[in-house]
């Protein structure tokens, strides 16, 4: 069991309010990602549900019963830390082990857990070393481990893969979504990546200056972001947003068209402007295009092997079903 | 810089401090060896007869010497227990945030530049003095009989004073370990459900391991040769209650005049220190590769 409500929940630091009054559930087995540019909160919501910092006001329900002045130890939760943060003098054994020493636990459990981990994370050959002598993702896999062992209701994720290089992050994305296929526990998991979150989420949680901006799966998100800021954060390369002329055309403020919904054609479309810069990726293209009223450079994504050069002129149609449109406040309009 | 004309110019240029600095510690050496096998004393002046051991055999012979040995010990052995342990407390008090911090480090830190001499000046006349000091004081008001400090405990008394002096040091190191901990361990295992003694036995201690090594390493090779908070306290006694090997030394070449004598017992004394560094090394210098 692991479903975590957040009622009323504010955090300030002195006078400095980082989290407004903000409400949030997360159901049982859900994998919940919260995403956000730096120093939006993330980390700091995710601590409150941890018990790590104190709420300032508000209660945090825990499995229905409410856990906001429990210690953590007695929330149930397991934390992976960006630091990984294990235990430097221990070996990988001990590591894992030490939660399940704290609680007691029977020798013959422990191995067996322990055992079991190793083989599920690929550290059985490891289980010796000291953490000084693996690599980052063997770390970070050890931090896991010793999560899963306490078997807890809920896992809790600080940017676990943002000290992993490119290839390995695509890897433990991966092992971290079997995971929790595998348990089925819950796991709430911040990053401000969004293409970790566009992957690896059930429920995309944005938030900006403390503040829930939107809450949803992530194709509800990418197809209708609630405001500017969900539709500028959610989808790579970012949504252009136009104004001024071209939205009021749409009969509003700003209007929003995703590079992949935009068709490049050298001989005709409805709008025109000139190539700057071609990032070629080899499956695609993304063109910035300059000269487009309202909105310098539009990125559009056109074929891998489209040819244009810089300077040449091209033509662009957006796919009128696809365009985002926003009021004054910068809300969507439907 | 690696070439082979640089690195032979680098030692060309390197040799005259060299040769300075190894004369400057192998003249004194090789006299102190040197006198330590003749037979010379002040009060008889005139020649000085090579007499090989007799020296040394007299040195050790002496029942003062292994008083001396015991005192050095004790001595050491307590001030490394009350500063280490002292300091592990101080330095968890003073890690953690409060009101006036930096005042109440300075003043943590304050013994440690008050000279040894002065220091223990001030703790005999001051606070453990039966009739003027504040000890005495507190005793009496306590209805209780004042402890003459340097004649009932002398060498307790000599370890409190050093230990007062050394505690700042500790402290200081010990602190600045506490600060390095990563704050996400901690975290990481009070999540784990360990209570703040398993976080203090488990996490902080084995991180504190180092640091302690470098304090007990450093505070020995000093401890061996406290000699001013003696000589202006107990003047090595009751008897020899208080007197150390630096101290003997001091009374055979000092006070008795006898420089072979003396001689002798310094070189004793630069075996023994070897020896302790030797063992001290081998024993933690392991914690310090890791
Ligand atoms: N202990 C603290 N005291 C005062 N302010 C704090 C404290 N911890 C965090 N803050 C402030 O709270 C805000 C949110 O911090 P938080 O660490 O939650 O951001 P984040 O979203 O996790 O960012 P990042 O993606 O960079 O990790 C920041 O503005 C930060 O300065
Ligand atoms: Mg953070």
């Amino acid at each position: 069991m692991g479903r975590i409500a957040l009622k009323q929940v504010q955090k300030s630091f002195g006078d400095v309010t980082v989290i407004p009054p903000l409400d949030l559930e997360i159901d049982d087995g859900e994998f919940v990602v919260f995403v956000g540019p730096s120093g939006c909160g993330k980390s700091t919501l995710l601590r409150l549900i941890a018990g790590l910092e104190d709420t300032t006001s508000g209660t945090i329900e825990i499995d229905g019963t409410d856990a906001t002045g429990l210690p953590p130890a007695k929330r149930g939760l397991a934390m992976v830390f960006q630091s990984y943060a294990l235990y430097p003098h221990m070996s990988v054994r001990k590591n894992i082990a030490f939660p399940m020493k704290m609680a007691g636990m029977d020798q013959a459990e422990q191995e067996r857990r322990i055992a079991a981990a190793a083989k599920a994370l690929n550290l059985t050959d490891y289980l010796d070393r000291r953490p000084g002598q693996l690599s980052g993702g063997q770390r970070q896999r050890v931090a896991i481990g010793r999560a899963i062992v306490r078997e807890p209701a809920a896992f809790l994720f600080d940017e676990p893969l943002s000290n992993l290089d490119a290839a390995l992050r695509v890897g433990m994305r991966m092992e971290i979504s079997e995971l929790h296929k595998k348990l089925d526990t819950t796991m709430v998991y911040v990053t401000h990546d969004q293409v970790e979150a566009m992957t690896m989420a059930d429920k995309i949680v944005v938030l900006q200056a403390g503040v829930i901006e939107q809450v949803g799966s992530p194709l509800e998100l990418y197809r209708a972001p609630r405001n500017k800021f969900v539709a500028g954060f959610i989808g790579s390369p970012k949504m252009n947003l136009i104004e001024g002329e071209l939205a009021n055309e749409h009969g509003c403020r700003t209007i929003g068209i995703r590079p992949e919904h935009v068709e490049v054609s050298t001989t005709e479309g409805q709008w025109q402007g000139t190539v700057g810069i071609a990032e070629h990726l080899g499956s695609d293209t993304f063109i910035h295009i300059h000269g487009v009223p309202g909105c310098d450079p539009l990125t559009v994504r056109a074929d891998g092997e489209v040819s244009v050069r810089h300077g040449d002129t091209v033509f662009l149609t957006p796919r009128q079903n696809l365009i985002h449109r926003f009021d004054d406040n910068g809300m969507r309009i439907e | 810089m690696a070439t082979k004309a640089s690195r032979s110019a680098a030692r060309l240029m390197i040799s005259p401090a060299v040769v300075l600095l190894l004369g400057w510690m192998l003249i004194p050496l090789c006299m102190t060896v040197y006198f330590s096998f003749l037979r010379f004393n002040l009060l008889n002046p005139g020649d000085n007869p090579f007499v090989g051991w007799e020296n040394y055999r007299w040195f050790v012979t002496d029942p003062s010497f292994s008083a001396a040995m015991i005192n050095t010990l004790v001595l050491v052995g307590g001030v490394l227990l009350i500063t280490t342990i002292g300091g592990i407390m101080f330095a968890l008090l003073l890690d953690q945030p409060m009101w006036g911090q930096g005042l109440i480090r300075i003043m943590v830190i304050a013994p440690f530049f008050v000279m040894p001499t002065v220091g223990a000046l001030v703790w005999k006349n001051m606070f453990m003095n039966p009739v003027n000091g504040i000890f005495g004081h507190i005793a009496q008001s306590l209805g209780a009989a004042p402890i003459d400090f340097f004649s009932s405990i002398p060498l307790l008394s000599i370890v409190l004073i050093v230990s007062w002096q050394w505690l700042p040091f500790a402290t200081l190191i010990l602190l600045t370990a506490f600060q390095s901990l990563d704050q996400e361990q901690l975290e990481a295992a009070e999540m784990d459900g360990a209570s703040w003694f398993n976080r203090f036995w488990y996490i902080m201690l084995p991180h504190l391991a180092r640091a302690i090594t470098v304090v007990i390493l450093i505070q020995t090779i000093f401890l061996l040769s406290i000699f001013a908070e003696i000589l202006v306290t107990t003047n090595g006694g009751p008897g020899v209650a208080t007197t150390n090997l630096t101290y003997l030394i001091y009374v055979s070449s000092l006070l008795q005049y006898d420089v072979g004598m003396g001689s002798a017992g310094g070189v004793i004394a630069i075996i023994l220190a070897n020896i302790v560094a030797i063992f001290l090394m081998r024993m933690i210098g392991k914690n310090l590769d890791a």
